[in-house]
């Protein structure tokens, strides 16, 4: 084991790298596209003939006009002003699983092989991918003891949408159409109340009792009040504060009492992998990031994958088209009547699957349980450790209760202390080369959150080595707080401009054409 | 380039009765026995602490104006700047109407922000002085703090005006004023009304509470409850509309007029009446079969009944039926609650068991949340 250490004399590139577009010099060309030969011109004839006029551009596409070397300079550079979890300390990704990503299953997703194959091409020339498709299914069917998966949706957001749709299809097959709510609980991913919403279900939230844990006396009087309006419950276990729900049991029950489905959201599967099933809780439907939890990169809009898990009785519903295998070829079956339709098109995020399958396929069934068993054993060995520093407590301190593979800790008493919080704690162990933790899902209802999550891949080492940082920091938070204030000194850029447009959906904008209908007024107005 | 200016108005004497247990300095006799008891002003100094963060702003030139000695001049002073006074008091013998009157010169000068030192009684009087004509922000330095107009202490308070100042923080939120009445709080007795509203700087983890991070702004939060609830009215029902300014936003979005203190009674889209009392409500309760009561969570401490809307007495509530009880807030203010229940006191004992258990709080469009209820 290496030897733990603060990287005190830290600094991250700064390249002041200007926007593709400024580096662009008319003219310039990175590739030369060689010209159609004559053959082929005669065959194919005049390509753009067939296009209407109004789907042509009337003016050139306007691109960057930059050669090879700049393009991969301007990229690289903005690379090396970036962290993650490949390149330092990242056990601060609460909720998120940052792991390790093994070379090997990278080899595997990038052969060229497996790669390059499309998917408009017929089944029986894909069949080794729709094998790897269907054996990755069986493992996930063993590991939650679901009946059966569907790969479509191209994340846990997606596949909560996914698995509300399925609940819709399956009580619009009952006809009990009135069933327009569905609970969740606080400390669930936020998409298990968005998600089922966006799908058009009303949410009530439910809060924890005084140890943390989702409150079943609030759950009985909600579920008594929705009665035959209830669509079914969406719920995170064990929750983002790293508590697992013990009445798990009383909560499928009381829910089914009425008719209600139960979803199952384990997008983190790190704590219990090859230790508890979800059929065993009793739910209908469950789902795994398997980029989080299966050792495949995620992170920056993905890749990613949501892997949806249904009983017997809800599989009819899944969405187009499943992967089957009749004995002697592997096909796509898109003959299903009663599905709620296509999630996406084809058959899901392929390089995701391999990855994962790889990554399973390592581990082996014992493997698999042994990564939960060290993820919460680092767990409870980081919070032990961080506890003793001055300033820091956590959601639901000294409830007897042990954290699963993850806790929520607060700076709620360092920032009475010292007026220091969160958010400049995050941006100081920047300094020591720790890239930006997960404070929480928003809003906080933990005060000055710090959520944390050291998986499997971490060793004894990173544990010790994120612990000294934070501590150096906390201490300066008393001593120096203006250094701490003043935070990143060494990092490539410094704090957002206006950070309170981000909460008004007035004035943010994710796109350049939104951004001008919102300020367009007052932005172009000036030179 | 154009300079910023700001107010600052000291109340030299709130909070003294804290310390020597009088809970309150309302009224010159409670101040005489006050200082009789020994005690000191403290007020002062939390507001120098505040201000000496302003030495810091060095964006653009910062004018302060301010009132005579201890009522500003001498605490910007203590602080290290030179403020610009105004006005005329009589030192040693401040009273309410200095400050009604420093908030109303100072205001007149336009201000970006007015700061003030005091407690609920400094915020009443500096309501009745600027109402929500300009922004304001509380040091909190008196024994009571009901109200949501006051930074988390005074550093903070001194930071989030340089933030405002520097345009850091431009969302701007409504937020309660409460009147308590101090000779039944020194009987060990809570009675607030909700008196009005202020216009301070919205930057959650500095104004009352360290429990949000990122959420909605204030008004975008308050449209998306104001927009479900306005939108799913039912029809032949009478809508009891309670008091604050969530519930005055459904009214807004429902373009009637309404009465921000007040109760309004709705039905099919139409006021009935506004502002009514007890003895109004239940006669038209009499001529409807059907009705709903609307009503928000009032101040920090989470009341639903019993602080700030006593028209809605118990009579009217069971008259109504507790099935008929919906409660609407933002998001925000229910998570600057958590861990903490709602809490009911009608006067009536019986009833107050009754509302208490879980509640369902809606929170946004088709969000709910439950909630723990006590009386």
């Amino acid at each position: 084991m290496s030897k733990p250490y603060v990287r005190t004399n830290f600094h991250e590139a700064r390249w002041d790298e200007p926007m593709i577009y400024e580096l662009s010099t008319p003219g310039t060309r990175g590739i030369l596209v060689p010209e159609v030969e004559d053959e082929i011109v005669e065959a194919v004839g005049d390509v753009a003939a067939a296009l209407p006029d109004s789907v042509k551009r009337s003016a050139p596409l306007l691109l960057p006009e930059v050669d090879q070397k700049h393009v991969l300079a301007h990229y690289i550079h903005l690379t090396q002003e970036a962290m993650g979890s490949n390149l330092s300390n990242d056990l601060s990704e609460g909720t998120c699983t940052m792991k390790y990503n093994p070379r090997l299953s990278e080899a595997m997703a990038l052969n060229p092989n497996f790669a390059e194959v499309h998917p408009e091409q017929p089944d029986s020339t894909i069949q080794g991918t729709l094998e790897l498709f269907y054996k990755f299914e069986q493992i996930m069917k063993e590991v939650s003891g679901m009946d059966r998966f569907s790969f479509q949706p191209g994340g846990g957001n997606h596949a909560v949408y996914c698995g509300a749709s399925v609940m819709r299809a399956y009580h619009a097959s009952r006809k009990d159409d009135k069933r327009d709510t569905i609970i969740t609980t606080i400390f669930s991913h936020p998409c298990d109340a968005a998600a089922p919403n966006t799908a058009g279900y009303k949410v009530v939230t439910l809060y924890p009792d005084e140890k943390g844990i989702p409150d079943y006396e609030a759950l009985k009087k909600a579920v008594d009040e929705i009665g035959d309006h209830l669509a079914g419950i969406f719920m995170t276990n064990p929750e983002d504060i790293g508590i697992y729900n013990p009445n798990i049991d009383k909560f499928v029950e009381k829910v089914h009492s009425v008719g209600g489905l139960v979803y199952y959201d384990q997008a983190n599967a790190n704590a219990f992998l090859g230790v508890v099933r979800a059929r065993e809780a009793g739910v209908d439907m469950c789902h795994f990031n398997v980029h989080k939890t299966f050792g495949t990169p995620h992170g920056g809009e993905g890749p990613a994958n949501g892997a949806l898990g249904v009983r017997e009785f809800l599989t009819k519903f899944l969405p187009l088209p499943t992967i089957e295998f009749d004995g002697d070829k592997y096909y796509r079956d898109y003959d299903r009547p009663e599905s709620f339709g296509k999630l996406r098109e084809y058959i899901g995020t392929a390089g995701v699957i391999m990855r994962a399958y790889s990554w399973a396929m390592m581990h082996g069934a014992e493997g698999l349980r042994m990564c939960a068993n060290i993820s919460v054993l680092n767990n409870n060995y980081l919070e032990k450790k961080l506890l003793s520093i001055k300033g820091l407590g956590e959601a639901f301190l000294g409830n007897g209760i042990t954290r699963q593979e993850q806790c929520r800790y607060s700076w709620e008493e360092l920032k009475k202390d010292t007026g220091i919080g969160t958010d400049d704690i995050n941006k100081r162990i920047n300094d020591y080369g720790i890239p930006w933790y997960w404070a929480s899902h928003h809003p906080w209802v933990i005060p000055e959150p710090m959520t944390l999550e050291p998986c499997e891949t971490y060793s004894k080492c990173d544990l010790e080595e994120y612990f000294m940082t934070l501590k150096v920091v906390a201490d300066e938070a008393y001593e120096n707080p203006e250094v701490v204030l003043s935070a990143p000194h060494k990092s490539a850029s410094h704090d957002l401009a206006n950070p309170e447009d981000l909460d008004d959906p007035a004035k943010w904008a994710i796109t350049w054409r939104a951004f001008l209908k919102k300020h367009g007024d007052k932005y172009l107005k000036v030179k | 380039m154009l300079a910023k200016k700001i107010g600052i108005i000291v109340n030299p004497v709130a909070g003294i009765g804290g310390r020597v247990g009088l809970k309150g300095s309302d009224g010159e006799a409670i101040l005489a026995k006050a200082l009789e008891l020994g005690a000191k002003p403290e007020c002062p100094n939390k507001a120098v602490v505040a201000i000496s963060q302003f030495k810091d702003f060095t964006t653009e030139p910062l004018e302060i104006y301010t009132y005579p000695k201890e009522m500003g001049e001498d605490e910007v002073r203590a602080a290290g700047l030179e403020p610009i006074v105004i006005g005329e008091i009589d030192s040693g013998h401040t009273t309410p109407e200095d400050t009604i009157r420093a908030a109303k010169e100072i205001f007149d000068i336009g201000v970006d922000l007015i700061l003030f030192a005091g407690g609920d009684g400094t915020a009443r009087n500096i309501l009745d002085a600027v109402g929500e004509k300009t922004a304001v922000l509380g040091i909190p330095a008196g024994c009571k703090i009901h109200s949501a107009v006051y930074a988390i202490n005074p550093k903070t308070a001194g930071k989030l005006v340089m933030e405002f100042l520097e345009g850091k923080v431009q969302d701007v939120k409504e937020a309660e004023v409460m009147d308590i009445d101090e000779d039944a709080f020194r009987e060990g007795i809570l009675r607030a009304r909700l008196y009005g509203y202020m216009r301070v700087p919205n930057e959650k983890r500095m104004v009352q509470n360290l429990k949000s991070g990122r959420g909605y702004g204030e008004e975008a939060a308050l449209d998306l409850v104001a927009r479900y609830i306005a939108f799913n009215l039912e029809k032949d029902v009478l809508y009891i509309m309670g008091t604050g300014s969530t519930v005055r936003g459904v009214m807004n979005k429902l373009e009637l007029p309404n009465t921000l203190l007040g109760v309004d009674l709705v039905y099919n889209n139409e006021v009935l009446a506004n502002d009514v009392n007890e003895t109004e409500i239940l006669s038209y309760l009499e001529k409807y079969d059907s009705a709903r009561i609307i009503i928000t969570v009032i101040g920090g401490q989470g009341y639903l009944f019993g602080r700030g809307n006593q028209q809605l007495s118990p009579k009217v509530i069971r008259k109504v039926g507790l099935d008929n009880i919906r409660i609407i807030a933002t998001k925000n203010k229910m998570f600057s609650l958590f861990a903490q229940p709602l809490l009911v006191d009608t006067g009536d004992e019986k009833l107050n068991e009754e509302l208490s258990g879980y509640a369902r709080v809606t929170v946004g469009y088709g969000e709910s949340v439950m909630f723990k209820v006590h009386s």
